[in-house]
């Protein structure tokens, strides 16, 4: 699998996720924001977490605009896979590549700890390798990880079983106690209607080794690779 | 602030020549979504004793330097910054007001 990790100014977990891909087998080119195409033959366009023109205006708005996103949109529309982590959720939300829109956390404080979720589907190319219904640990660290959706956004979402992931406890149960930035259903990641496209708040490429506290992110990247 | 700087006519420092028009652009949440930095507003002025507060919503302000004076036109490419930037109409309602054209 040929992966794409574009960076903008602000980027700076493009080397994890980079890392993460590589470990899962994965070849990684990193891709310039203001290149206007893809390398050929890439399968997967990564848009990687971090403050990419340092949150101004609206997290992601400046990034969604600029020259290489137009070369994802075909990318998506062609049917080929799109990840989004964190700003970069952020940013497919901004390009209209995804629903809803990311809003301040409802504490007001920027969140950076361990966080479960409930894997809701395992039919995609990007859950294969979990089990539905399994809890994993991952990170979270986003000051504006606050899904909001319309009602008849949030209906159409739920409706199509397009919600990836939700904040759950260990137990895999979702409750308003798990969910960490008021995130509407506690949704904590989001598919495209094609469910090639996924945007996710959560960090699963920090959680890839024991080293660093656990590897429960690994599914992720590994049924990329099995796709 | 002293009164001569509260009630000295609003003045730009310089003027380019040709006074180039502007705008303002007023971006604000719609109605029902929640605002939490609105809230957090609402909170530090009741602690500052403020009374009378009801309610507080955070928007945003873009004053723009037009390079045309044609109201029509601006109007126009302002509606278009609006659309594509300035304001995510998911969840932003946005105002447009040409100062001097």
């Amino acid at each position: 699998m040929k992966a794409a990790v574009i960076i903008f100014p602000g980027s700076n977990r493009d080397g994890d996720v980079a890392q993460a891909l590589v470990q899962a087998g994965a070849s990684v080119t990193k891709v310039w924001h203001a290149d206007s195409s893809l390398p050929a033959g890439t399968d997967l366009a990564v848009l990687p977490g971090g403050f990419s023109y340092g949150d101004y205006l609206r997290c992601g708005a400046i990034a969604a605009r600029a020259p290489v996103m137009d070369a994802v949109r075909s990318h998506a529309a062609a049917g080929r896979l799109v990840l989004g982590i964190c700003n970069g959720f952020q940013i497919l939300c901004e390009s209209g590549l995804l629903p809803g829109v990311l809003m301040r956390n409802a504490g007001l404080n920027f969140i950076c700890r361990r966080q479960f979720l409930r894997v809701e589907r395992n039919d995609t190319a990007f859950t294969r390798r979990y089990a539905q219904g399994q809890a994993i640990d991952v990170a979270i660290a986003h000051g504006e990880g606050n899904f909001v959706a319309d009602e008849r956004t949030l209906a159409q979402i739920e409706g199509d079983g397009r919600v990836a992931f939700r904040y759950a406890d260990r137990a895999g149960a979702v409750t308003p106690q798990a969910n960490p930035n008021g995130s509407l259903n506690n949704i904590a990641g989001v598919y495209s209607e094609k469910f090639n496209v996924l945007g996710l708040m959560p960090h699963p490429e920090n959680l890839i080794d024991d080293l660093v506290g656990g590897t429960d992110g690994r599914g992720l990247f590994e049924s990329l690779l099995a796709a | 602030m002293t009164a001569a700087e509260h009630t000295a006519p609003q003045k730009t420092t310089a003027h380019a020549p040709g006074h180039a028009p502007r705008a303002r652009v007023t971006v604000t949440l719609k109605n029902g979504v929640l605002d939490p930095q609105g809230k957090a507003i609402e909170g530090a002025l009741a602690s500052l004793g403020i009374a009378g507060i009801a309610g507080v919503r955070q928007g945003k302000v873009f004053d723009i330097a037009l390079a045309g004076a044609d109201p029509e036109h601006a109007r126009a490419l302002l509606g278009e910054a609006c659309e594509k930037l300035l304001a995510n109409t998911v969840i932003e309602n946005y105002s447009i007001e040409l100062l001097d054209a």
